[in-house]
Parts: structure tokens; sequence; C-alpha cells
């Protein structure tokens, strides 16, 4: 029996790790910004349903991955708007208008996928890209550097948000937006315009999150293909305190658990298999308890905006 | 005169042939998942639409569905609503639905329930319980892949262990074992019959761990036959229905639930008067299960072989498969 | 420190404006009520045209589709039955998340809590089997009870002590109940016969008869727990409204500062209002196994712990108004799979509809929260804000997570 802690075991955690870590890093560096200016989209599971359909379909029919991608972010985009306009414009109550926007993306993308495809077909996702030289660094490189492009976009996303949401004025602005919209609001910004944008912003990445899974990752699609992995995004932003490295830390954290598990089972450690699948959850919330959240959560978080309400 | 009565026998004719054309047979199934899952419901829908078409088509049998019935009580309202629409027989096609089979049953005296997989009737006339023996597939597909294997390591992802993910794999452990006690076997459990990334990553352990041939169970594991399709090289055991459209290069065989000859006897049962009372369990012997081999992947005629003789030795009853 | 308490924080801006006519009795405002039930409807008609658009795409003929939708909740007994059967679950999640929202926090943890009750609803009663009905029913409900309370607790302390996010915790919760749930199906707690027929179900063992719940209707499965959940209903009602208890969590909903400077302590109640939605969800799980399984099945939640939430919207958030809300909602269920059934649609279009009817419901209420905007403005003129003070205002929610 493998020892658990041999090199190429641990290769292989990390392995399967990044490859777990992909659609929750897309879909909860979204969901960031979209709480950031103080929107909650629960509905980030049914875009992600929807969105790695499309992608699947339009490559399965034309055979272009990235036309399948940008049909993905497209359709990211339009939930997003209709999120914004029920949360934003109507503000509807978020937590629910979230569920009801699952609900219609899991539905529909099962619709769909029965009326034009109906029958589980793979298709040729995104290859392997090798980074030459730094993929040839024994150890590391097959794993860090071997990876698909939404893979590797994934990662370099967390940075780019960071650099987003710190150093652009338009970070300043979602900033502000969640923080105090009244406050914003005075100030000239249009807090319905910010919240729309961010939501938007948020919806596009989750439908990259259901693409990498339907043509990168999985290279399928069928019902609830995501089974729930959108909501554990959104907790993972709590998660992260709302800090793309914060989220990008329990992506890895979660993912890492997960793909230690698989690897317990196969090796033939004795523990029951419930309880292998438990430990990602349990693990979770035993980080959060013994770190210290620093990050508050922005104040007008799941309080849709008045003028002269408040 | 001679016009009139023409026209008379002609409308006569017309009439009887109206009522000889027998009200077609009328069959509902309610599912737990898709017809288009890749294994438990689609195996039954497709069982139902093959025997549709040899009885004559819609003309002859009326087939009407309710799939994704994973909640039970709608499940249970939607077997009453049918057995009350006058369906001669309606299939509660999910374990869970016995306590509402048992209760729903005694309400509806002429109507042919039949459910699996159990193997209970309730002891109720108008009950017919069926079931899949699945460990006997799951063993000839093991005793055939420990002979595949080049590594002597051989994968299994599975969902939850019950049911017949578990007397299958049962089965394949008990196959595998039958030709080398020093094959290493690994098992997975994902916790879930859905999450397809999960099954995906555990199919990708297996693979990364030296695994060389995997099987599995439900419909999540296109993941693990996709995982074996990134490598390109693994070879993969399908059970429930044939999954070698999937990876047609790699797909080795399947086991096959084929409920058509079952359902053929419920029917001409039905008819000829009686409504309920038995338990069918698909086995190799009765022809209810069948290995599917995948005809583009080229099998070394030395493991078809050692696989046919497991099916004649389970048939047969000299090789005796208990999950 | 001067001490100020609750009631006179929220009366003290409205008094210092104006010398109101108090009013002792609480006014019930009609208009308000007719809004809040009318409103959601417009926005069920608006989705439910949406669906015959795409029932038409699919080649299906709307108009008998929806015929018979309505024809399965209301044209028979089993429908009309089924429809309550439904709505029992609903009624009791959404009355747990009911009492959570008026402390301010959201509860998403109700399919594992539904789980937690189960489990002890299926454990307790093959345990002490022997007991007889009148004992063995109101403590299994009381044990289930507990279970759920104890599945939302944890999130609770968790945010009151530690400052998890309870969004964060419901959601794990969720997937560790599953789990555990597995892990006993798959062992201690699968039933025997199907071991001994080698069949491996994933159910547990039939309860004994005597925790059955009493079927109200024959040939239904409408089982008691529908008037224990409707007699709930108004005890939450009571609760929130009559005690002093009920009285501080909502006070730490509508204004967690004031709250806090009257010598609530919010995050201890924030705790408790989640323990008792999960002690609700607990509940759910209890009727769910004991009045129509009968014994404990994978799959039992039903998704109830996120439909629960819708259902506790559309009934203003409001005990009384969840009794209607879980109706009707339970209702649109039934009627959804019946037209599926009629006219041979996909079961994922029932998803769509129903996605869009949540859509565009929770979408509804921002011309709800309007009228009660201008209401509050003309009442403001004509003095009678203080009335508006005793009674506490359903609609005038804030509510951060």
């Amino acid at each position: 029996m493998k020892s658990m802690f041999s090199l190429d075991v641990i290769a292989g955690i990390l392995n399967t790790m990044i490859a777990l870590a992909t659609p929750f890093l897309y879909a909860a560096l979204g969901e960031t910004i979209a709480q950031t200016s103080g929107v909650v989209n629960l509905g980030v599971d049914g875009i992600m349903l929807l969105s790695a359909f499309a992608a699947f379909y339009v490559t399965l029919t034309t055979g272009s991955l990235w036309l399948g991608l940008l049909t993905a972010a497209l359709v990211g985009l339009a939930l997003g708007l209709l999120m914004s306009l029920v949360s934003v414009t109507l503000k509807a109550e978020q937590g629910v208008s979230g569920i009801g926007l699952y609900m219609f993306g899991l539905g529909m993308s099962s619709l769909l996928f029965k009326v034009l495809v109906g029958t589980v077909k793979t298709v040729r996702g995104f290859p392997p890209v090798a980074i030459p030289l730094l993929g040839d660094i024994p150890f590391v490189g097959p794993i860090l550097f071997r990876n698909s492009i939404p893979v590797y976009s994934a990662f370099l996303l967390v940075p780019v948000v960071w650099w987003m949401l710190e150093k652009t004025t338009l970070g300043m602005k979602i900033k502000s937006v969640g923080q105090n919209p009244a406050a914003a609001d005075s100030l000239g910004i249009s807090v319905d315009r910010i919240r729309y944008l961010s939501v938007c912003i948020g919806a596009t990445l989750a439908g990259i999150a259901g693409a990498s899974l339907s043509i990168s990752l999985l290279n399928l699609f069928q019902d609830n293909l995501t089974a729930g992995q959108g909501f554990i995004a959104v907790a993972l932003v709590y998660f992260g305190g709302w800090s793309p490295v914060g989220v990008l830390g329990g992506a890895l954290l979660f993912s890492v658990v997960n793909s230690f598990q698989l690897w317990v089972q196969v090796l033939g450690v004795k523990i029951p298999s419930s309880v292998a699948v438990m430990l990602p959850y349990l693990l979770t919330i035993a980080a959060l308890t013994v770190t210290v959240n620093r990050m508050r959560q922005p104040a007008a978080l799941n309080k849709p905006f008045q003028r002269g309400e408040n | 005169m001679k016009g009139k009565l023409f026209l008379i026998a002609g409308l006569l004719i017309v009439v009887l042939a109206a009522t000889a054309m027998a009200a077609p047979f009328r069959i509902a199934v309610v599912m737990p998942s898709a017809t288009t899952d890749m294994a438990f419901s689609q195996s039954m829908w497709s069982a139902l639409l093959s025997v549709q078409k040899a009885m004559g088509g819609e003309s002859a049998v009326v087939l009407k569905y309710s799939e994704n019935m994973y909640k039970v009580p709608d499940a249970a309202a939607a077997v009453r609503d049918y057995a009350s629409q006058g369906f001669d027989i309606v299939i509660a096609h999910g374990s869970q639905y016995g306590s509402s089979v048992q209760e729903i049953a005694k309400d509806f005296p002429d109507v042919t329930f039949a459910w699996g997989t159990d193997v209970n009737t309730f002891g109720l006339p108008n009950v017919y319980a069926y079931t899949a023996a699945a460990e006997q597939g799951g063993y000839v597909n093991g005793v055939m892949a420990a002979r595949l294997t080049k590594s002597k390591k051989v994968g299994v992802t599975g969902p939850v262990e019950v049911g017949d993910a578990k007397t299958y794999i049962d089965g394949f452990s008990q196959g595998v074992q039958s030709v080398n006690t020093s094959i290493t076997l690994s098992k997975t459990w994902t916790g879930s019959f859905s999450d397809v990334a999960l099954m995906a990553a555990a199919a990708k352990t297996h693979i990364a761990s030296g695994a060389d041939v995997l099987t599995g169970s439900s419909q999540s594991v296109v993941g693990s036959i996709g995982a074996a399709k990134d490598q390109g090289s693994v070879l993969w055991f399908g059970t429930q229905s044939d999954q070698a459209p999937l990876a047609s290069k790699l797909v080795v065989a399947s086991q096959v639930y084929d409920w058509t000859g079952m359902l053929r006897d419920i029917i001409a049962k039905h008819k000829a008067g009686t409504l309920g009372g038995i338990t069918y369990t698909l086995t190799l012997s009765n022809g209810g299960l069948k290995i599917a081999y995948n005809p583009s992947f080229s099998l070394p005629a030395s493991v078809k072989a050692a696989g046919d003789a497991a099916v004649k030795g389970i048939a047969g009853g000299s090789i005796s498969v208990t999950p | 420190m001067i001490q100020v308490s609750s009631e006179e924080i929220l009366l003290i801006p409205q008094s210092a404006v104006h010398s109101a006519s108090y009013r002792l009795a609480p006014r019930v405002d009609w208009s308000r009520i007719v809004l809040n039930v009318l409103l959601p409807l417009v926005g069920v008609i608006v989705a439910l045209l949406l669906g015959a658009v795409m029932l038409v795409i699919l080649k299906a003929n709307p108009l008998a589709a929806y015929a018979a939708m309505v024809r399965g909740v209301v044209g028979s007994r089993f429908g009309l039955t089924q429809t309550l059967v439904k709505a029992t679950p609903l009624l009791l999640v959404g009355l747990g998340i009911c009492i959570a929202f008026r402390a301010n926090v959201i509860n998403i943890g109700g399919e594992g809590q539904i789980i937690a009750g189960a489990l002890m609803a299926t454990w307790w009663p093959l345990m002490f089997s022997t007991w007889p009905g009148w004992l063995l029913i109101p403590s299994t409900m009381i044990v289930g009870f507990l279970g759920g309370a104890a599945w939302g607790f944890v999130p609770g302390i968790l945010k009151a002590r530690l400052k998890v996010n309870e969004i964060l915790s419901t959601i794990m919760l969720n997937a560790i109940a599953l789990q555990l749930m597995n892990l006993l199906l798959q062992g201690p707690l699968m039933d025997p016969a199907g071991v001994a027929a080698r069949t491996f179900l994933a159910q547990s063992a039939q309860l004994p008869h005597q925790v059955w719940l009493a079927r109200l209707v024959p040939r239904t499965l409408l089982h008691s727990g529908a008037i224990v959940a409707a007699v709930l209903a108004v005890g939450v009602y009571i609760f929130l409204w009559r005690t002093t208890i009920g009285f501080d969590i909502r006070a730490v909903g509508q204004n967690p500062d004031a709250a806090r400077c009257s010598g609530i302590n919010v995050p201890a109640f924030q705790a408790l209002s989640l323990t008792l939605a999960g002690g609700f969800a607990g509940l759910a799980g209890v009727v769910e196994v004991i009045g129509v399984q009968h014994r404990l099945l994978d799959g039992l939640t039903s998704g109830y712990g996120f439909t629960g939430i819708v259902a506790a919207l559309m009934g203003g958030l409001h005990p009384l108004g969840l009794v209607p809300a879980s109706i009707l909602f339970g209702g649109l269920l039934v009627g959804a799979d019946t037209m599926q059934r009629a006219v041979q649609v996909p079961s994922s279009l029932v998803d769509v509809i129903l996605g869009l009817v949540i859509l565009f419901v929770s979408g509804a209420a921002l011309w709800s929260r309007k009228w009660a905007a201008r209401r509050r403005i003309t009442e403001a003129i004509e003095g009678d804000t203080a009335g508006d003070a005793i009674r506490g205002d359903p609609m005038n929610q804030e509510t951060p997570l």
C-alpha cells in the first residue's frame, strides 16, 4: 500500500485540487464582486448550469471551444441582468430571488438538454497547455504548469480581481456602494448602476465557471451537472472575507481536502466513505472557527437601496 | 335496394373493425431520474419504447411517463393519478416508491402495479415486484477486468453504497478476486448519485494511483468515463445501460438491464387476468441481464472466453454470487 | 446609564414629532393584507404566461396544460389533500424562517435541519418501539424538534461566539447532514429486511405503527401533522407578538443597534432564532417521516429547506400569512406535476415555471413596499404613527444577512 505521504500521492492530490478548485474560483470571485457592491446572488448554481449547457451545446454543434466559452459568458451576463433587474431595480428579497434564479437555471438547462441533445455526449474540451520551461520543473511543473487555459485563467483572475477592487476607481465605487450606499449616492455615484455592473460581472464569471466544467474539466453535460457547487462557491465568499486572496484560500482548502479524501479512499484507509466525503465541509467550518475573520461584511449587503428611504 | 344493403354491410364492417381494433394498452411509468440518465431510468424507458414498437407502436400501446420524481410524495401522487386515469399498468420504477405502491394498490384492484427494485409484493394480488441481480453482471465484468489489467490495479468509482450500486460492485469485487487475489481493487464512494465532478475526480485519483481498468455505477459515472477518455488508455466496464457510445475505444462491455422480457410477461399476464403477485429478477440465465460487448473494442479472445464462461457458470448455477 | 426599554426606543421618534392619538388595539390594515396577497398572485400569473410560451414551443397546448394544473389541485379530493400534504412541511419550515428573518438572520440550513429532525424521528421510535402511540408520537415530535434545533444551534452559536457567517456554516452543515444520513442508512439504520433480501435499499425499517400519524382523509396522504402545523402557526404568532422573547427577537431584527442599547444580547437572540428555525425545520422532517413515508428514505427533504423560504416570503414573513401562502405554493407544486403528467412535457419545465414564479413574486414585493411607504406618509400626516410603532411593521424589512 502506498504511503499517504509519498511524493506522487501528494502530486496527485494537488493536481486534482487544481481541477476541483477552478469552477469555485470563477464563481466565488464573481460573487465576491457582486457582494462587495451589496447584492447577494444565491442563483450562481443556476447560472453555472445554464452556461455550462450553452458552452457544451455550442461546442458540440460548431466545434469551436472559444465560441462556446463566449456563449457561456453571454448567458451568464443575461442572467446577471435578470438578477439585477429583480434584485436591484425591483428590490426583491435577494435570498429568495436567488433561489428563483437557481431553479430557473436548473430547469432551463435540463429542458434544453433534453430537447436539443437528448442523451449524454462528450466533447473535446480545452486541452492541457504546457508552459515551456516552467512545465518541466520537476514535481511542481506537471501539477501547476500543464493545465488548460480556463484553469490558468481562473488562478490569474485572483490578482486581477484584487487589483480591480483595490486599485481602481471602479473598485472604490463598488466598495463604497456596498458599505454606505446613501453616502455614495450623495457623492453622485449611481448606486443602481454600480450594482448592476457588479452583479453582471459576477454572473458572467459564474457563466465561465459553468463553461469550465462542461468544456474543460468534464467535457460533457448532464442534468444538474454542478450538483450544488454554486452554493459552495457562495459560501466560500464568506469564508474568504470578501477578499480575493481569502476566496482563493477557501477554494484551495476545500478542494485539497476533497481531493485528499478521495485518495484516502483509494488507498484503502479504513474510514467510512461518508465520513471521508464530509471532511471538506467539516474542515471549512473548523478553519473559520480558528482563524479570526478580520474582514467585516459589506454593511449594505442584502439591503436594497432606495434613495431617501433609510 | 342492393345498394342500401351494401351500405349497411359496409357500415357494419367498419363498426366491427373499430371495436375489434382493441383499445390501446396503456402503461404509465414513474421514474426517479431523467430518461436520459444513461443508467437506471433510461434502461426502463428504452425497454418500454422497444416493447411499444414491437407490439405495434402508439396505436397499440400508449406510454406516459413522469421523470425526475425523486420526491416520493410527488411520485405517489403521480402513481395514483395514472391509476385513477385507468391505466392498465403503472410502473413505479424506484425502490423508494415501495410504501406508496403498497398504499395505492389497495385502492385500485383493477390496475396492475409493477415496482422495483425490490422483491416485495406486499401480498397484494395486483402488485408485481422486480429487481436485477446486478451482482451477476458485476462478477462477469470483474472476471474480464482482472484479465485485462496490466498494472494489476483496478478502480471502482461508486456513488452511495446502497441498492444495486452496492450489489453490482460486490459482484465485481468477487469476480476480480476469483481470477487473481493479488490484484488491488480500490473503491471510492462520492456520497452522491449525481455529482459528476466529484466522480471524475475520483476516477482521476484511481488513475493517478495506477489503475488501468475502472468501473462504477449511477448516472454520474459519465464523469469517470470522461476521465478515462482524458487519460486515453484506461478501460471501462459499465452497468445498467450500454455505455459504449460515450467512449467507443475504451468501454469494454456493459451489463445491460433488459426489462423487455419481463414487461412482455407482465402485459401478457395482465391481459390473461393475473394482475400481480410475482417477483421478477433479472438474471443472466433468464436473459434479463445481458453483457453488451462493445464492438469497437478489440477484446482478446481469451478474455471473452473467460467472460462467457463466467456467464455460463452463473446462469447454470455453478458459480454463486452473493452481494 | 439611563435604562430605556425596547418599547420606548421604538416610540420615541414618533411621539417626539406628533402628539399621536394612541390606538390601544392594533388596527388591521386590510389594504396591506389584500395587497400582500394580490401582488404575489400577479407575479404568479406573469410567470405562468411565460410558461405558456414555452409550452407552445414544446408543442403542448397551454390551455389544456393549465386546465390540468387547476384540475389537479381543486378537481379531486386527492388533489386538495395533496396540496395540504405539501403545504405542511412548507408551513413548518416557513415558520422557522419567519422567526429567523424577524431577527435578521436568514436560515438556508433547512435541508440539513430537516434531515436532523428526520433522523431523530427514525431512531427514537425504532428504539422505543413498544411505547404506546399517545406517548410515542409527542415524544418523537419533541425529539425531532430538538434534533433540528441542534442543527440550527451550531451555526447560531458559531455566529454568536466566533462570528462565523451563518450562510457559510449552514451550507456546509447541509452537506454534512446529508452524508450523516448516508452513513446511518448504509449501516445501523438500514432496513434489516433489505439486508436479508440482499437488496440493500437506502431506507430504514418501517416505523412501528403506533407512531404513524393518523390519516385524516381515507385514500389520501393527508395526515394529522397538518393540524399540528396550523396550530403551531398560531403559536408562533403568539410567541412573536405576545411574549417578551418574541418582542426582543423582533426588536433585534428591526433595529439591532437600538436593541443592543436597551440591553438585549443581540447575538444570543440571533442564535436563539436560528435554533428555533432549525427546530421547526426538524419538525417538518418528523412529519414527513411519521406522517407520509412511515420510514426514513433517501431524498425525503424534497427541497423543502429552500421552498420553505419562498413560502415564507409569499406569506409576508408573518406566521398567519404563511398558512395561505404555503397552501397556495403547495397547490402550485401539485398542479405543476399534474400538468406535467397531462401534457407530458419534461419535468424540467415545471422547475423553469416555478423559478419564474419565485423571481416575479419576489420582484412584486417592491410595489407592496412602495404602497406601504405611501401609506406611512399618509398616516404620518394623519398622526397615527404611534399605532404603527405598537403594531410593529412586518413589511418594513431591512434584512442584512
